[in-house]
């Protein structure tokens, strides 16, 4: 489904990305582990088409269409969603004024008709039932004096309400408590299915416990430097990322001095 | 330059104007108090950018346009259209003034309850009704303002509205102003007075509209009463056309736990200056002035509020939200004075502004005068563009660049229009701004 090759992203001048590689098929879950600063964050963003990122090299497909070429919101209609690190406040606009111009611009893409109010409060109040979230969200402006956790709870809510066929979880983990966590997780669980991939970004092992993934790839400096399978996450929470910083530094060393 | 302003203030108060119509049938003391407005104006001339008070915003403009008295034409042309007809649902109590003269046909005073009067000014002071004729003029002050002076020796009419003791008017009282130029720019000075006695109640509009394309110039001066207990919900729309010049002083004066309210809201216009002045004069006053303006093109949209705490326990605040496009100019000065006696004073005064284009720009000016020394007072401006990371949240989750930017400036005109008490006047000016925004972003 998704098909990142040899992708390079600066910002400012300053590289962030230095070639990464990475392929999910449809049905898959990938997580991306990495120490602060490795770019996680900055490949999640750039997926999702944050123009501060200048990409200078490489190539990001979804099913073979070139996402790069597209939008942030014609990317979104493609059927990417980020669920971002840091959830804006954007204080007037009521979530479901918000969440239903989205659904309605991506249903329009696709070919649909606006979808019927009735329809969509009885599709909000299931999805919000899910993730046990209080009624008042609906009302009240996106993300406007949320706590963390609820603004963590409420990007998981947009995307069950939008159904995204690639789900980019951005730290989504951080400031959760453990009853939130599972909610959380749940929510992302009953997005799994076979036409559908996850990538989680994240800096602990301990989301994925509850979001078990099929690939872990550990990033570093820029680079993808070593996959696996789910054991690996466990093994970093052992070691943690010291070994593979080490090693990045010294290929770096190595680099330059060529 | 200075020639030619000379010149044009002779044409302000040449005696052809003056003389027609103003005074005819009209009482002495009214005589006497228009000779003396209009000798003040005389004194003063129109302000230069010299002025302090008129630093940022030169009425120029205005000064070298050969304006004709509007109500010399005021039967030229019907006034019909969609827009008018939206206005005029905002309630069944509307009185109707175009280009300066009560339009009785036009006016409507059902559901205005018994003991409450309301109508033509200038039909008021043909008869004698001393209650209301020995407060006009007593609160806006034309020995200082030059265009309160203007208004002053030449109105023609506006409305009076007076709530008896205790009335309380559940449906707006509309006072709608349409101005209607054709290819000569027309002048009109409107005039209004809103004498509140205590515990009454009672929301009103004032709404500016443009029916014409032509140039015109509006110079309004409101003066509202509210007694003691009195409830005021004020709202000001104005609506007029891209061409025309607005200058309006509202003028309020607050007794004793009065509570008066009023947002402003600025879509037209070429020089737009609105004056909000507001004197707590009486322990526990409570005073909010609010204001939404936007400006595209070459628009000036110059709000300049002042209230002044003379007395203590007075609650005061103030919302102002700019949205600025084009290469046009927003202004907010917004002077809070607090009187020696004014202890316990709580001002609050906010001004932010939002810039869509590199070549708009704003002034924004906060003044606080305290003399007292237990009060709190605080004030804030901004001057900011649309947040990028917003605009990148919304967009990754479908939005349209346009939609998502017409949705962020929405919100932020949301945060006035929301302090707006009356659903009928939000929805009316939601619409206006939705098709201002929907046009903007086709543009």
């Amino acid at each position: 489904m998704l098909t990142v090759r040899n992708l390079h992203a600066s910002v400012a001048g300053r590289e962030i990305l230095r070639g990464i590689d990475l392929k999910i098929n449809a049905g898959e879950v990938h997580a991306i582990m990495g120490p602060n600063g490795s770019g996680k964050s900055t490949l999640a963003q750039v997926i999702a088409g944050r123009d501060i990122y200048e990409v200078t090299e490489g190539e990001v497909l979804l099913d073979g269409k070139n996402l790069l070429e597209l939008k942030p919101e014609e990317r979104a209609c493609e059927g990417v969603f980020l669920a971002f690190q840091y959830p804006v406040e954007i204080p007037g606009v009521s979530n479901m004024y918000f969440l239903r111009s989205a659904l309605n611009s991506i249903r329009k893409h696709r070919g649909l008709e606006e979808v019927d109010a009735v329809d969509f409060l009885a599709l909000v109040e299931k999805k919000m039932n899910l993730l046990g979230m209080d009624k008042t969200f609906r009302d009240r402006p996106v993300n406007a004096g949320f706590s963390g956790g609820e603004k963590k709870r409420n990007e998981i809510f947009h995307m069950l309400m939008l159904e995204p066929r690639l789900a980019i979880l951005d730290e989504t983990d951080s400031g959760l408590d453990i009853d939130a966590m599972k909610v959380v997780s749940d929510g992302v669980n009953s997005l799994r299915g076979k036409d559908r991939a996850v990538l989680v970004v994240t800096h602990y092992q301990r989301l994925l416990n509850y979001i078990v993934p099929d690939f872990v790839h550990v990033q570093v400096n820029g680079r993808i430097v070593k996959s696996g399978g789910k054991e690996l996450a466990l093994q970093l929470e052992e070691s943690g990322y010291a070994q593979f910083e080490e090693e990045a530094m010294a290929g770096a060393a190595k680099g330059s001095g060529r | 330059m200075a020639e030619a302003v000379v010149h044009s203030e002779l044409q302000w108060t040449s005696p052809q104007v003056l003389s027609k119509r103003p005074g005819s049938g009209e009482p002495v003391w009214l005589k006497n108090l228009r000779s003396e407005a209009s000798d003040c104006f005389a004194e003063m001339g129109f302000p230069t950018r010299n002025h302090e008070e008129w630093k940022y915003t030169s009425v120029s403009p205005i000064a070298q346009t050969p304006f004709r008295p509007a109500w010399q034409q005021s039967a030229s042309r019907p006034v019909q259209s969609a827009e008018l007809d939206a206005l005029k649902k905002l309630s069944g109590i509307c009185l109707v003034f175009v280009n300066g003269q009560y339009n009785e046909a036009l006016s409507s005073v059902q559901g205005l309850p018994a003991g409450v009067r309301a109508g033509s000014l200038a039909s008021l002071f043909t008869t004698s009704d001393e209650i209301i004729a020995e407060r006009f003029a007593k609160y806006a002050d034309y020995r200082q303002h030059a265009f309160v002076a203007l208004n002053t020796a030449q109105w023609q009419d506006g409305a009076y509205v007076w709530l008896p003791k205790g009335a309380v008017v559940k449906e707006p009282i509309h006072l709608l102003f349409i101005s209607n130029a054709g290819d000569t720019p027309l002048v009109a000075h409107p005039r209004t007075l809103i004498l509140a006695e205590r515990e009454s109640q009672a929301s009103i509009i004032e709404s500016y509209w443009g029916a014409g394309q032509g140039i015109s110039f509006s110079n309004a001066v409101s003066e509202i009463v509210a007694g003691d207990n009195a409830v005021i919900d004020h709202t000001k729309l104005q609506l007029e056309n891209d061409r025309s010049f607005h200058i309006a002083t509202l003028q309020v004066y607050q007794e004793r736990s009065s509570n008066f309210k009023s947002c402003s809201v600025t879509l037209g216009g070429a020089l737009v200056r609105n004056e909000a002045h507001a004197v707590l004069d009486a322990e526990g006053a409570e005073c909010v002035l609010n204001g939404l303006y936007l400006g595209r093109e070459k628009q000036l949209v110059d709000n300049h509020t002042i209230i002044d705490h003379a007395q203590p326990h007075c609650p005061s605040r103030q919302h102002y939200n700019g949205i600025l496009d084009g290469q046009s100019t927003g202004i907010f000065n917004g002077r809070i004075i607090v009187r020696p006696d004014a202890q316990k004073t709580d001002a609050i005064q906010k001004n932010r502004n939002l810039l869509l284009s590199d070549k708009a720009q704003v002034d924004s000016k906060p003044q606080l005068e305290i003399y007292a020394n237990d009060v709190r007072c605080t004030h804030g401006a901004t001057v900011g563009q649309i947040d990028a990371e917003a605009l990148f949240y919304l967009r990754s989750r479908g939005i349209s660049l346009k939609d998502a930017r017409n949705m962020l400036v929405y919100a932020f005109a949301g945060e006035i229009l929301e302090r707006i008490t009356s659903q009928k006047i939000r929805v009316l000016v939601d619409r206006v701004l939705h098709a201002r925004l929907d046009a903007a972003s086709r543009s």
